[in-house]
């Protein structure tokens, strides 16, 4: 038992540990990305200021996490309605095939994308990258947005049609109010899955590149690697607040349909 | 109470069948259910009394036949505009919302003015007895509170049928008990007909003008509470309704007469009314319930006839003890339920007992029903 806690803490070490060296140099003044360190400054945080191509970067980043996490959830709740509500032949098929991405390896996904487009004479772009983090952001959103609807008690439906709503308008009054965390815990996974994704978005974005193919190209400037890890520290501490939130909304709709099923944390 | 005068039933089904793939769900249901009647749907899961339900409702389709509601043919009618609603049996409260919007839920689309609306969510609530409690959370109601508030949200719409789907199963058994009571007062009040579907016997004897008991798809019996325990018209019937007691018998006509040779209990004279499916002359099993069977303590005497048997099994309950006996030759216990008196003993396992019967009280089955 002793030596299994040991593995564990060991384990966890190793894993985390190097994130922690990421808040560390931002907030050191030397240069040099090595111990000992020298003062405490917040040099590296104004130097982003001033950095456009990032701040270009940032926002093609931010339009293209946004646009993925909308279309990703949209097709997620139809896909999660579909399985919950319906029982139709070839659904484990189906389902697997949709949540295959989850387990293919992204640099896949991201080759065959690209000779698809240039196959087809297009040009890659924010759209190109949009198509590639949809595609693996719906797993996540489905997975999430399952567990919201399968907690859904079907009565509830049948008990607003039974006193007088539309399929439509009870979807409106009953359904959508109480999968609503379950979405909005969609949007923010799927959100900042698509803003911390590489491997898509260096092979997919053309000339306009998003923020993490952006940090990648300036890891060649030894000058800029302080800069590098002050974005990065940002980068981390947003990831986390938003999969927090995030699954701070998927417990308390669990909680309030009364069962907790799925969920990543 | 049941309007016996009302020439028109309420509701009408006519041949109603319904296919779920090969299996038939619903088989040939014929029924009639009267204005104001609490009318009962009896059967062991899957007896297809929550698909007749449903049916009625129009949360299901059927294949065959009519249903009829008001004396209007309810073909492709969606459940949003029939004039039923349903308390489920998961209440199906609305967690997002508070006691009184969801009491008011089904007003949203009537004509009634906001405070009109608002008066008539609370007067169902006070009907319930839940006055005052409009503002609360409805997740954090208690089980019956929430059963409460599904009959206020579901009667405050003055549906011409109130549907019932198991409303009493996940209540503990005080609750049930006190609900079951408060549920006829509220229908006699209301007078609104009820259509209730329960697995358990005896909330539907409780509880109903009328019950349907269904076996696999089918109306095995549609009678009140009172001919259903004493007259069921099958084995089967009787054996889900309270204990009955079985012993094979033979019957043979002698002349104008039918004499049943009983095992363990001997010969005795039957008319035909004790026969609900004709008289079974050569082999047949006759039943009786517990409480026609009298244990003979010393110095009294049978009022009709008495036989001897030896004590098996001692059920006491307080108020009442039940004994299992056996009649000689017979290897199978019968069970009868004894009132406990003051003054007078429980009897302890192997005694030898008198034991009072009355013929009048039997039932004569075919074997094979």
């Amino acid at each position: 038992m002793k030596s299994l806690k040991t593995y564990a803490i060991l384990y966890l070490i190793f894993l985390y540990a190097p994130i922690f060296l990421l808040p560390l140099f931002a907030f050191n003044s030397s240069t040099i990305i090595a111990f000992p360190l020298e003062s405490f400054t917040t040099e590296w945080f104004t130097q982003l200021l001033t950095l456009s191509e990032m701040h270009g970067a940032l926002l093609n980043s931010l339009k293209i996490a946004v646009t993925s996490a909308v279309l990703a959830t949209t097709l997620g709740i139809f896909a999660a309605m579909a399985v919950s509500r319906y029982s139709f032949p070839g659904q484990k098929g189906i389902m697997g095939f949709i949540m295959l991405p989850l387990v293919l390896p992204e640099i896949i996904v991201a080759v065959s994308l690209l000779i698809v487009i240039l196959r087809m004479g297009l040009d890659t772009g924010a759209w190109s990258v949009i198509a590639g983090h949809t595609l693996i952001c719906t797993p996540f959103a489905i997975a999430i947005l399952q567990s919201a609807f399968a907690a859904l008690d079907p009565s509830l439906e049948e008990a607003a049609y039974d006193l007088g709503e539309t399929p439509a308008s009870t979807f409106r009054l009953v359904t959508l109010p109480l999968v609503m965390p379950g979405i909005i815990s969609a949007l923010l996974i799927s959100f900042t899955i698509s803003m911390d994704e590489f491997i898509i978005a260096f092979f997919l974005t053309g000339a306009e590149p998003t923020l993490p193919v952006y940090l990648f190209s300036m890891l060649r400037f030894p000058k800029l690697l302080p800069a590098v890890m002050a974005l990065g520290t940002i980068l981390v501490v947003l990831s986390i607040l938003l999969i927090t939130i995030a699954e701070f909304f998927r417990r308390r709709g669990a909680k309030r349909t009364g069962n907790d099923t799925g969920g990543f944390l | 109470m049941a309007d016996m005068t009302a020439d028109k039933p309420l509701i009408s089904l006519q041949n109603v069948n319904k296919h779920y793939g090969d299996y038939h769900a619903l088989r040939g249901i014929n029924l009639d259910i009267r204005q104001g009647e609490f009318f009962s749907l009896l059967g062991p899961s899957g007896c297809g009394k929550t698909t007749l339900l449903r049916t009625i409702a129009g949360f299901e389709d059927y294949d065959t036949g009519s249903v009829m509601i008001t004396g209007r043919d309810m073909r492709g009618v969606p459940a949003n505009k029939r004039p039923t609603n349903m308390v489920f049996q998961s209440y199906a409260i609305f967690p997002h919302l508070s006691v009184i919007e969801n009491v008011a839920f089904g007003l949203r689309k009537s004509k009634m003015s906001k405070t009109d609306k608002t008066l008539a969510a609370e007067a169902a609530l006070e009907m319930v007895g839940l006055k005052g409690y409009g503002h609360r959370a409805a997740h954090a109601l208690s089980g019956g509170q929430r059963q409460r508030v599904a009959l206020a949200r579901a009667l405050v719409l003055k549906p011409k049928v109130l549907l019932l789907d198991e409303p009493l199963s996940a209540l503990d058994r005080k609750m049930r008990e006190q609900m079951q009571v408060e549920l006829i007062k509220l229908q006699r009040e209301v007078g609104i007909t009820f259509i209730l579907v329960t697995h358990d016997q005896e909330e539907a004897l409780v509880m109903s003008d009328r019950i349907a008991v269904m076996f696999e798809g089918e109306i095995a019996q549609c009678d009140d509470p009172e001919v259903l325990y004493r007259k069921p018209n099958s084995k089967r019937v009787a054996d889900f309704i309270g204990v009955m007691n079985f012993l094979p018998a033979t019957v043979r006509k002698e002349g104008e007469t039918y004499l049943a040779t009983i095992a363990g209990l001997g010969e005795t004279e039957i008319t035909e009314a004790q026969c609900p499916g004709g008289v079974p002359v050569g082999e047949a099993t006759v039943g009786f319930r517990p409480e026609t069977l009298t244990l003979l303590y010393e110095g009294q005497s049978a009022t009709h006839r008495e036989a001897p048997a030896v004590v098996d099994e001692v059920v006491y309950y307080g108020d009442m003890t039940y004994y299992d006996v056996r009649f000689e030759g017979v290897e199978k216990p019968v069970r009868i339920s004894m009132r406990n008196i003051f003054g007078r003993d429980v009897l302890g396992v192997g005694t030898k007992v008198r034991v009072s019967w009355s013929p009048g009280a039997l039932v004569v089955f075919d074997q094979s029903a």
